[in-house]
């Protein structure tokens, strides 16, 4: 592997580590959401 | 979400891009290392947000011994699962660049690695008190666990300073040389970052008030029903 390879592959990491962590947040807000519409009715 | 949000997720994708940019196309070119130090732009300015926000953490948790108020007690939540998220960039970047400049990808027994492995875990321990403990004393335990997990960051950071380590030096006042355009690149990633961290701590906060809300008004009609 050639050093470019390193590189990209700690850019894509980083990326993938904030995405999956906003994945979460965009689950636990629809789940939030949810449940704030069933205590409505 | 107030209305400064979307100015901030602006303006923070904007900085992103740019810091980008910089790291990847303007920055010059390290001699010894080549193209792999550009890792340094992402690792350096994680390893600093993650700091600041356990600093938050430290600080909060503090307040939240002093007042038990729930506002201190969120912001130590989110501050710390924040910082969890940007730890864990900078010990997945960190093996990504040693591999081709050290020749491994972990020194084992390394101070600042070492170190660096323990705040991660410690925070990570945090956040398994705050969702596995139940009952009201789970956050005056986790702000316990806080303040002494907190007590490893000056640890992670003055390690290189103190003892032999295989990690290069420090870029602040380490007696190293950090070439001008190098120090510009790296400031305009660390502010990136801190607005990125600004932005999900915002969001985390907004998301764990209703969350808290939600559970209140559950409780509230469980209540109900039961004296029905």
């Amino acid at each position: 592997m050639n050093s470019m390879h390193y590189l990209y592959a700690a850019y894509i990491a980083t990326w993938v580590i904030h995405g999956t962590y906003l994945f979460i947040l965009v689950r636990k807000y629809s789940r939030v959401r949810k449940e704030m519409e069933s205590l409505r009715k | 979400m107030k209305r400064g949000f979307p100015l901030l997720a602006i303006v923070t994708a904007l900085l992103l891009s740019f810091a980008l940019y910089e790291a990847l196309i303007a920055a010059p070119t390290e001699q010894t290392m080549g193209n792999v130090q550009r890792i340094f732009y992402y690792h350096v300015p994680s390893a600093w947000t993650a700091f600041v926000l356990f600093l938050i953490n430290f600080v909060s948790s503090i307040i939240y011994l002093i007042r038990r108020d729930s506002k201190s007690d969120i912001v130590a939540f989110v501050s710390a699962e924040v910082g969890v998220v940007f730890c864990t960039v900078v010990i997945v970047t960190g093996p990504i660049w040693a591999r081709p400049v050290w020749g491994i990808w972990w020194a084992p027994g390394d101070i600042r690695l070492t170190t660096t492995l323990v705040l991660w875990l410690i925070y990570i321990s945090y956040l398994m008190v705050r969702r596995l403990s139940t009952g009201g004393k789970t956050p005056v335990i986790a702000a316990v666990v806080a303040i002494f997990g907190a007590l490893d960051v000056p640890l992670v950071y003055f390690s290189i300073w103190f003892f032999r380590t295989q990690h290069p030096s420090p870029v602040i006042g380490g007696g190293g040389s950090l070439d001008p355009r190098m120090a510009h690149v790296l400031l305009i990633n660390w502010v990136a970052f801190l607005c990125l961290a600004w932005l999900l701590c915002w969001t985390r906060y907004e998301l764990e008030v209703a969350k808290r809300k939600v559970e209140e008004a559950q409780a509230l009609e469980s209540m109900l029903e039961g004296s029905r």
